[in-house]
């Protein structure tokens, strides 16, 4: 069983009286511990994915088994639930609440989850120290530097020890040096366990991934270096081949 | 999340935007003092003047002549319809009832009156000894009314502040005469000024015996008679008695009206207890339009925070979790405004006292509970819309916000 089932997932928008199609008839099958980076041009759906796969949206149609369990049926406070314990999410704008210190941005998924203070801040400095920032923990996010507001998403998703992590062009607004660094932090993540998918237009990031799904126009394109399903018998739309275990790997 | 974290959250959550806050708090301050200030201010009015009238006697028991009432009618109803006149052998009975403290026959008219070669119009009042002590005036200079028989009419007049000052200026007026009608009296007293009483002015007032005024006015009726009873509870019974006494006295028929200063003084309290209700609704409005602020500010903030509201959703807050932050935030902003209104409210209460000593302008409990509880209700429920829009929102669509 994989920990992450897509089974001809389809998104569609409504604008005015169009039906816009972000997402039609995706089958993907991910592994706890992947390593993925999903590509495409802009509104090619990719961001549609990561949010589907994060559970902030919900297909119209498919199925979608995050480690077994169909998760298309679950009511908003479960998907909170599951939101809360098992994805971490890292976003190109950071999303840091500009009023609460480094720590207290970290310790947020915590409150959320009820844990008592004490605790909190014990598990928030581990995280600071997981990203190298143990001095800033007092700093507010306009006191720190793009990278060190990244590191700092990247504690807080981490700090619920996720199942996956997911990625929206988390190297986006950092220059290429410090877009290097995140990255490495969020291989290291990888390397001890956690899926990682990351959505990017960088090809050079897209290559470090070891399995790459390339989207054009909501429909996956091609899949490289990693395990996928095989398609149900006769679903259209699905281009991607199966390619069983990377070269890289 | 535990409730001392939504405290915190939004706490910091409102201390995050000052300007807005300290704004909202003051909007909101500004009605709670205004219903604590006000309803001090009418309360302590009620308060000045019920004192007033308190300090003419609460024991006393005033019988005016004639009744209103409703009846059957009878055979009799068409004879004897005409109320009787009350006359000072009437004054005389009562005072001999039980638990009556002191009684003062009152007769009142306007006539002219002539001293010092100036001429004024005067109202005279026939009275006795006991006048000023149930009345509790004070004397400047001379004495009063001597004890003496009701009945025998002395030619000697007390004069009132206005009318001693407006008639001798700085002279002394003891020992001189007065003409008043075709009478002359001698002048034994002047009267300490009052101040403008509730039903007469004391100062404008020649004060002379009561069968003396009876013969400058030709008649032996009464205005009123006055009774003041031993002490306030004994009220009822006295009541009792002097209707009893009149109806011996008038053939079995109650003419007369018994009004106590009681029920005088439940009439002012209920009026001026309601005027000060009407200021507080009034006030209140302040209190309502200050949640429409809330909810305005609050709406303001929920577009503000969207990529907040984004973040706290993909970190695995329920609906029901957003909803208590915004909520509990909308709370703590009508709290801080009540609380800082009820301080505001009791300054200016306190002002008021300064500079009015003589009003007791202190703010009743039930307006500073109504308003508190005003300013927390409206805010609560005026946050409950935005707290909604808040959780509605499509965590998507928040976070694509910066």
């Amino acid at each position: 069983m994989a920990q992450i089932e897509l089974e001809n997932i389809a998104r569609t928008f409504s604008l005015g009286n169009a039906k816009v199609c972000a997402l039609s008839t995706i089958n993907v099958a991910i592994e706890q511990g992947e390593y993925i980076a999903i590509m495409g041009p802009s509104g090619s759906g990719k961001s549609t994915l990561l949010n589907l796969l994060g559970l902030l949206d919900q297909p119209d149609a498919g199925c979608y088994r995050l480690e077994g369990r169909d998760v298309t049926t679950l009511s908003s406070d479960e998907l909170a639930a599951v939101r809360r314990q098992r994805i971490g999410f890292i976003f190109q704008s950071f999303h840091l609440i500009p009023r609460l210190t480094a720590a207290e941005n970290i310790a947020l998924p915590l409150v959320l989850a009820g844990v008592p203070p004490a605790a909190r801040e014990k598990r928030a400095r581990n995280a600071l120290a997981k990203v190298g920032l143990q001095s800033r923990a007092g700093h507010r996010p306009d006191e720190l530097s793009g990278g060190q507001r990244q590191r700092i998403a990247i504690a807080r998703a981490i700090i619920m020890r996720p199942a996956m992590l997911l990625a929206d062009e988390p190297t986006g607004n950092l220059d290429r040096h410090t877009g290097q660094d995140i990255t490495e932090l969020l291989e290291s993540l990888n390397a001890a366990g956690t899926t990682l998918v990351i959505v990017t237009h960088d090809p050079i990031m897209g290559r470090r991934a070891r399995r790459r799904l390339l989207m054009v126009d909501g429909v996956l394109t091609d899949d490289k270096g990693g395990t996928a399903t095989d398609p149900p018998p006769g679903s259209p739309g699905r281009a991607a081949a199966p390619h069983p275990f990377a070269e890289q790997r | 999340m535990t409730t001392a974290d939504v405290l915190r959250f939004a706490t910091r959550a409102a201390l995050g935007y000052p300007l807005r806050t300290v704004l909202l708090v003051l909007a909101m301050s500004i009605g709670v003092a205004a219903v604590v200030t006000l309803t001090a201010v009418g309360d302590g009015m009620r308060r000045y003047i019920a004192g007033q009238f308190a300090s003419l006697g609460a024991n006393l028991v005033i019988i005016l002549p004639g009744r209103t009432e409703t009846g059957g009618l009878q055979p009799d109803s068409f004879a004897a319809s005409t109320p009787r006149d009350l006359t000072i052998e009437d004054a005389v009975a009562l005072s001999n009832a039980p638990l009556v403290q002191r009684v003062t026959p009152v007769s009142a008219g306007n006539a002219e009156a002539a001293a010092n070669g100036r001429l004024r119009e005067v109202m005279v009042l026939g009275a006795t000894s006991d006048f000023i002590l149930i009345r509790d005036l004070s004397l400047a200079q001379g004495r009063f009314l001597p004890v003496m028989d009701w009945r025998r009419g002395d030619a000697v007049a007390v004069l009132g502040a206005t009318i001693h000052d407006e008639l001798f200026g700085n002279e002394s007026s003891i020992g001189q005469t007065i003409r008043i009608g075709d009478r002359r009296l001698r002048i034994i007293g002047v009267m300490e000024p009052s101040g403008q009483g509730l039903d007469m002015n004391t100062d404008e007032l020649v004060i002379v015996p009561v069968a003396t005024a009876q013969a400058i006015f030709n008649t032996t009726s009464l205005l009123r008679i006055l009774i003041e009873t031993r002490d306030r509870d004994a009220i009822d019974a006295v009541k009792a008695g002097l209707e009893r006494i009149m109806r011996e006295r008038h053939e079995g028929e109650l003419d007369v009206t018994l009004v106590t200063q009681d029920a005088v003084l439940t009439t002012l309290d209920d009026i001026l207890g309601s005027l000060t209700l009407a200021i507080a609704g009034i006030a209140a409005i302040s209190l309502i339009v200050a949640g429409i602020l809330v909810m305005n500010v609050m709406l303001v903030a929920v577009t503000q925070r969207t990529a907040e509201i984004g973040l706290l959703k993909a970190s695995g807050a329920r609906g029901r979790d957003i909803v208590r932050i915004f909520l509990t935030e909308a709370a703590l902003l009508s709290f801080a405004g009540a609380l800082a209104g009820y301080l505001f409210g009791l300054t200016g209460a306190w002002l008021v006292r300064l500079y009015w000593p003589e009003l007791p302008a202190w703010p009743p409990t039930w307006a500073v509970a109504a308003a508190l509880s005003v300013a927390l209700g409206s805010g609560l429920a005026f946050g409950v819309m935005p707290a909604r829009r808040a959780a509605a929102l499509d965590p998507v669509f928040a976070l694509a916000r910066r």
